[in-house]
């Protein structure tokens, strides 16, 4: 090992990193823009034009489907990329193949943009996208899974960093998870039935979906957050040894949380009453993690006046904070019997979507892009400044709304007549939600021109940048010097 | 529910998996120094290997030392 490190020279294979990095951004400001065109039909439904393609049901899962796992996807694979060669001092285990998984990943995204709008569809939610492509998945996924761990198990550094844990843990049961969720039988090539039926198939489906929630949209954006925010703070995580209970106690808990999606329906009672205890359990992971990223900060609170990147991090945290306290309320069943179905759910989810991945990855990524192209820091920090509060202020538009809008709509769905009656028809809650959907697109609009900013931002670094390659220490070396 | 009896036993097959890779890392000493290792990756650009905790196979059989021996 001594000699083959230090006759070569080596440096870390960052192509992929550059490359995704890249495309997170670009793909980003186009699940932002779909998802800012359909909130504007909810306000003004003739914004379809009438053309099937741009119809709200073929664009939301567009939209779903572009944010999650084209944006948040392209962001976890550049962010694992680079910190896993960092954090092990040793670059990518097979390069090509990791080229590989750019390539396929991308034609992945291009499939959706393709099927889609124009209606072929497995009907699940967050895996609509039809056999042929799940199958592609399936193999850009297992080459990501060898090319991650075979880097951690040629590591240069024999500890293995909390953050690759977290990644390693988002890899494993993604996998787990698109495998059992999205078996099925094809009929033909763009259409295909699940493999279970009825309340099994919806049992499986939110297994899928609350999991996915919990590994790809939580532990793998907390492998980024305990990278990121210790060096763009400059100070070690608050607590190493909470970091690695907040891991082992997080994994454990969210595989079993999944039934609370599924409240007051066919699924038994029991399975539902498990499924609200353990939500409730997930809030002390959440938490301790939250606290403990926040608390980096403890004693130089001053840097956060200061650097806007670190605002990116730390308020996103807050967010993470406030939507997994959110969460477990909405999993007990009586406030569930207020807030399901209703548009609270969705200003919970952008809560965290919005609040929590997308402000954690931003802040990933101006940390990440300049340091890949040679320059010390993005082009412009007053437009990071910029970007960040148009940002928030989205956000607050987005959920306050949606909070909103949920709870009236909730009050009016159940409400009842003494003669027992309904007291309003459904109609009658869809217009008077109209303000609101109104304000979230605002919100919508404000959070997409922050992007826009970003995206400007980027372009400009990069064009007065060069991608250079960083050599890695040598472990041996200094080893020697030490002694 | 028979959907249950695959989900359920696969949840618990990962639990056990997860128990043993706990214990794999704490049986390879990865939680030995854990401040420290918050440290490293702020020193790891440049300088930053402390000699004894540094090159893989060695340490390990020095943890395992560690970890069997009591005293």
């Amino acid at each position: 090992m001594a000699s083959s490190s230090t006759t070569a020279s080596p440096v870390y294979s960052d192509t992929t990193v550059r490359l995704f990095a890249l495309a997170a951004v670009v793909y980003g400001i186009v699940g932002m823009l779909v998802g800012v065109i359909i909130a504007a039909q909810l306000a003004w439904p003739e914004l379809n034009f009438g053309i099937p393609w741009l119809s709200y049901g073929r664009l939301r899962p567009l939209h779903t489907n572009a944010v999650i796992f084209a944006f948040g996807g392209c962001a976890l694979f550049a962010t694992s990329y680079h910190v896993v060669q960092r954090t092990c001092q040793t670059k990518l285990f097979l390069p090509g193949l990791a080229m590989f998984t750019f390539l396929g990943w991308n034609l992945v995204i291009v499939l959706a943009v393709i099927t889609l709008p124009l209606g072929i569809t497995s009907g699940k939610e967050y895996a609509e996208l039809e056999w042929p492509i799940d199958l592609l998945i399936a193999v850009v996924w297992v080459a990501y899974a060898v090319v991650f761990f075979g880097t951690v198990g040629t590591r240069k550094i024999r500890h293995i960093y909390v953050a690759n844990w977290f990644f390693g843990a988002f890899i494993i049961t993604v996998a787990l998870l698109h495998i059992v969720n999205s078996a099925a039988i094809p009929v033909s090539l763009t259409k295909s039935y699940s493999a279970y039926a009825g309340v099994q198939d919806a049992m499986v489906q939110w297994w899928y979906g609350h999991n996915a929630v919990g590994f790809f949209l939580t532990a793998g954006f907390l492998g980024m957050m305990y990278y990121y925010i210790p060096k763009q703070a400059g100070r070690p995580v608050y607590s190493y040894r909470l970091s690695i209970v907040h891991f082992w106690a997080l994994i454990f808990t969210y595989m079993w949380a999944g039934p609370h999606h599924l409240h007051y329906t066919a699924l038994p009672d029991w399975a539902q009453s498990v499924g609200m205890i353990f939500s409730l359990v997930l809030l002390a992971p959440s938490w301790g993690g939250m606290i403990n990223g926040i608390m980096t900060l403890s004693g130089a609170w001053h840097k956060l006046r200061d650097d806007p990147i670190l605002k990116f991090l730390i308020v996103s945290l807050s967010f993470y904070g406030m939507s997994t306290f959110e969460g477990p309320m909405m999993s007990i069943k009586t406030v569930n019997a207020l807030s399901h179905y209703t548009d609270w759910t969705v200003g919970h989810v952008h809560s965290g979507a919005l609040g929590w991945v997308g402000l954690i990855s931003m802040g990933a990524l101006y940390h990440l892009i300049p340091r890949m192209f040679g320059r010390e820091k993005m082009h412009s920090t007053r437009a990071i400044e910029l970007h960040f509060w148009i940002a928030t202020i989205g956000i607050v538009l987005y959920i306050a709304a949606m909070w909103i809008a949920g709870v009236m709509q909730g009050l009016m769905w159940r409400a009842v007549n003494p003669d027992g009656t309904l007291v309003y028809s459904f109609v009658e809650s869809v217009k008077a939600t109209y303000p609101f959907y109104v304000i979230r697109f605002g919100g919508g609009l404000l959070y997409l021109s922050g992007m826009l900013i970003m995206g400007w931002n980027v372009v400009m670094t990069v064009m007065n940048g060069k991608a250079v390659e960083a050599r890695i220490p040598m472990v041996v070396g200094q080893t020697a010097a030490h002694a | 529910m028979d959907i249950l009896y695959l989900l359920i036993p696969l949840s618990a097959v990962l639990v056990l998996m997860i128990i043993g890779v706990f214990g794999w890392a704490l049986h390879r000493g990865q939680f030995d120094d854990v401040e420290r290792e918050g440290q490293r990756i702020l020193q790891s650009d440049g300088s930053a290997v402390d000699a004894d905790q540094s090159a893989a196979p060695d340490m390990q059989e020095q943890s395992r030392k560690v970890f069997s021996d009591p005293t």
